[in-house]
């Protein structure tokens, strides 16, 4: 019999962590057991159980990070003798993809999730001080998700399975469109999104278990909430980009039921960062809000059900996997454990406060989160109905691009246009008065911006099949122009307010008015992201493409490039086998940059893979693939895209994130007993009131 | 309406489509003046986009629009003129036959039922065969507006509430200027 140190190792550190998070569970909550309705500091003896439940999901984390490594070091050390390195990783694999191998597979990547959800769980139990009873109670909710993974990692999909029969003397490679330095950071960034709302929802959950009073919760959760925000929509960008970069079909969303999976969670996520501020500043929408981050949660896990349990197709999914039935068992008991907490626990979620005026920040909120959670409902419905379909018609049908597209279209502007007009509403109530003076401007800019998009021929009665996608840009740019001016004008009118009581100038007051204020002016900094995204998304409107066989010497022309073949050669190394061309690219008669479009083949996988080759500017991306070779003359057959404003797309998502974190940035302290007396009265003349 | 409008004249020829317009904007009987100048406005309006959206219609823009509502049959997940598998084994084929077919002079919809016959419904992009299809379409828009038309509902009803319980309250005590100045700076932060 043969032995497997590190599998083994790795192996009995999966169980041990099972073991310490099944203790952390059912200790942690015989604890609160115990020490339900006492007063706060008298415990009868439950704290120290409670306390060994506490260590002993710290020490789940040591435990994860042992199975991790003892994976990661299965990879880097080629030994084939663990089914999922075998399946996963060569030996001529570059190092960084050996270490991305670790979630390239079902195994790996539940892995990954249970390690990361043990990290959190970490950081909340070492910071448990902040609230000790309200974290006991979240860190045994979160104890709870992790048995499950750690149950699925120990009897479902184990990592470290060891492969029968003689050691293979080489893997199988790495899937080649993972072979992208992207595809390092996305998954990981991905999962940190989509484990991370764990964490709320474990103290939203606990929060109404003991009935906790007030909205101190939301405020503890509050960064964790952002943060895992953040790092979910870093995750779906980097998705798209690299999509955009490796699949080479000139797009970037494909609505795939993998991406729908991880845009449904951000969109609750996004209405629950929204509707909480509700209940922090009004208390008011507490069980809507209860309920937006149950979802949140439930939909992760839906989205990894959708994406492992084979019931709808995807070039992501893996298919006839037998742990759907593991999710569909555990999302019940998710389902019925938050449906029994709110009905015995309602009356404690009743609003202090009514919505007072249609006309009001509150409703610009409700209105927000209605169109948020339509987009989530459409790419729920889109990504589930060939299953109904097959259900009722005994025929699949399939829900691609056109029907998302179409259908998410006025959702989408609606969106935009609340996104511009929601800051500038008052809460309770907006003046008439007020209303005039914050609307006037944008509607002037909104207006200008039409007639010049007009004047340089975006008209689409003269776009013929293309009048829709026009249409669309038309009002997406005017839109856009009327929300920019109205952010730009809340900054300038708060600097100018500022500067009046300070005396300082309209720079260093911005500055002072945006550190008073970070989460209000970070919000609004994401909000012109998302803005600078929409005008990104609507170029695509105006894209171009081409396809031509090229020889040496023969020319292609597409909006105002001229690609010239300069030469094309097959090429190999021992990873994989190349075809690639190499153009030059002239602008007039200027030449600006060569291109040089690939196939690779690889050999381990037995796959190919396209390299893209791109020539990026703020104006337009040209996008350049080799399709492959015309067998009858050998030459090859090249495919170009002309993509304008593509790149504010990705400049949106830079600007989003630079809001969010200057959200994050506590506010400053008011540093003297006259600067306390002074900011109400500033506040109150900044946000018009 | 765009579509609609499209298809009537790709079904029956702009000439005819404009004929069912104009009896459409015939005042009936005695409808009132104001009521047939309406009629007639929006009539023309109708003739307007139907001629816009007649002469977009070239043979590669058509080719362009079907081959981005079907998708490849190998299997993919992938549109039809995006996939770009080497050695696809079918997209070259079908994107053959859709040429053929287009240059066969058949509408939008008939080149699209050609492909479903031969692919099986899975080869559209989007369901629109009609019958049970139609609520992939119809259940998103009426979720939105019934959400839409109940918020706004909602909202009207808990004003109307607050509007009353201020009126009783009107009467009560008032509070200082300390206290409405720290509420105000409260309620107006982001």
């Amino acid at each position: 019999m043969r032995l497997h140190p590190m599998p083994e190792f790795g192996s009995f550190t999966l169980l041990l962590a099972l073991a310490l998070s099944a203790y952390t569970l059912v200790m942690g909550g015989i604890a609160l057991w115990r020490t339900r309705g006492m007063a706060a500091g008298v415990d009868g003896g439950a704290g120290r159980l409670g306390e060994t439940a506490r260590r002993a999901g710290i020490s789940s984390f040591v435990a994860l990070s042992c199975a991790a490594f003892a994976l990661v070091w299965g990879s880097f050390t080629n030994d084939y003798s663990v089914s999922y390195i075998l399946h996963h990783t060569n030996r001529d694999l570059n190092t960084a993809y050996k270490f991305s191998a670790l979630w390239s597979g079902q195994e790996g990547s539940l892995l990954l999730w249970a390690w990361l959800l043990s990290a959190y769980g970490f950081v909340l139990r070492i910071r448990h001080k902040v609230d000790v009873r309200l974290s006991a109670f979240a860190s045994t909710i979160l104890a709870g998700i992790q048995v499950f993974f750690l149950l699925l990692l120990n009897f479902a999909a184990p990592p470290f399975a060891i492969q029968p029969g003689p050691v293979a003397t080489d893997g199988f490679g790495l899937n080649p469109l993972l072979q992208y330095p992207e595809m390092v950071i996305h998954p990981p960034m991905l999962y940190l999104g989509y484990v991370g709302f764990s964490v709320p929802f474990a103290f939203a959950l606990g929060a109404l278990m003991m009935r906790y009073p007030g909205e101190k919760w939301i405020h503890i959760t509050r960064r964790w909430t952002m943060v895992t925000w953040l790092f979910l929509t870093c995750g779906i960008f980097l998705g798209a980009h690299w999509a955009y970069s490796v699949l080479g079909w000139g797009g970037y969303w494909g609505w795939d039921p993998v991406e729908n999976a991880s845009l449904m969670p951000w969109l609750t996520g996004t209405a629950f960062l929204h509707s909480v501020m509700m209940q922090e500043k009004r208390g008011m929408m507490k069980s809507w809000n209860v309920w937006l981050i149950f979802s949140t949660f439930m939909l992760t896990i839906l989205g990894t059900l959708l994406t492992r349990s084979g019931i709808v197709s995807s070039v992501h999914a893996f298919a006839q996997s037998s742990i759907g039935d593991w999710f569909y068992g555990f999302i019940l008991i998710v389902f019925a454990v938050c449906l029994f907490t709110f009905f015995k626990q309602r009356d404690h979620l009743k609003s202090e406060n009514r919505l007072e005026s249609l006309v009001s920040r509150e409703s610009s909120f409700l209105f927000n989160n209605l169109i948020l959670l339509a987009a989530c409902f459409t790419v729920l419905w889109g990504t589930l109905f060939p299953v109904l379909s097959e259900y009722v018609q005994g025929t699949k049908v399939t829900m691609g691009a056109p029907f998302y597209n179409r259908v998410n279209l006025p959702i989408g502007l609606f969106l935009l246009f609340l996104t511009g007009i929601g800051p500038l509403l008052a809460w309770r109530s907006t003046s008439l008065r007020s209303i005039r003076r914050n609307f006037i401007l944008p509607s002037i800019a909104m207006g200008v911006a039409l007639v010049v998009l007009l004047g340089v021929g975006v008209r689409p009665w003269q776009a013929g099949d293309d009048w829709q996608a026009t249409l669309f840009s038309l009002v997406t740019f005017t839109l856009a122009a009327g929300v920019i001016t109205a952010i730009a004008a809340e900054f300038l009118r708060g600097a100018n307010v500022v500067a009046t009581q300070t005396g300082k100038n309209l720079v260093a007051s911005t500055v002072l008015l945006v550190r008073r204020n970070t989460r209000r002016y970070g919000g609004y900094v994401v909000h012109f992201g998302i803005v600078v995204m929409f005008i990104g998304i609507a170029g695509g409107a105006f894209n171009q493409s081409h396809e031509q066989e090229m020889g040496f010497g023969d020319t292609l022309k597409l909006g105002p490039y001229r690609l010239v073949c300069k030469s094309y050669t097959q090429d190999s190394n021992k990873n994989y086998d190349t075809e690639y061309a190499l153009m030059d690219v002239f602008r007039g008669s200027k030449k600006i940059t060569q291109l040089a479009p690939e196939k690779r083949f690889y050999i381990a996988s037995q796959t190919s893979s396209t390299m893209v080759a791109l020539h990026s500017t703020l104006a337009s991306d040209l996008y350049v693939i080799y399709e492959g070779q015309n067998p009858d003359t050998d030459r090859p057959i090249i495919k170009v895209f002309l993509n304008p404003l593509m790149n504010w797309i990705w400049i949106g998502v830079l600007i989003v994130v630079a809001g969010t974190f200057l959200a994050l940035v506590p506010n400053l302290a008011r540093t003297s007993a006259r600067a306390a007396a002074e900011t109400p009265v500033i506040e109150a003349e900044v946000h018009h009131v | 309406m765009f579509e609609f409008a499209a298809e009537l004249s790709c079904r029956t020829g702009l000439l005819r489509g404009v004929r069912v317009l104009r009896a459409l904007c015939t005042p009936s009987g005695a409808a009132p003046a104001g009521r047939f100048q309406f009629r007639r406005f929006v009539g023309a309006g109708l003739v307007c986009l139907l001629a816009v959206v007649m002469l977009g219609a070239t043979p590669a823009s058509r080719f362009d629009k079907v081959g981005h509502e079907m998708m490849c049959a190998c299997g993919c997940g992938q549109i039809l003129l995006e996939c770009n598998h080497v050695g696809c084994p079918d997209s070259d084929r079908m994107i053959g036959e859709l040429r053929d077919q287009i240059a066969g002079g058949g509408s939008d919809s008939a080149v699209m039922s050609w492909f479903e016959t031969k692919y099986g419904a899975t080869v559209l992009a989007a369901p629109i065969r009609g019958g049970f299809d139609n609520v992939a379409w119809i259940a998103p828009m009426a979720v939105f507006l019934l959400a839409t038309i109940g918020t706004g509902l909602l909202v009207r009803m808990w004003s109307q509430r607050s509007a009353q319980r201020r009126s009783v309250s009107a009467a009560g005590p008032v509070l200082g200027g300390d206290a409405v100045r720290e509420r105000i700076r409260r309620e107006t932060e982001y």
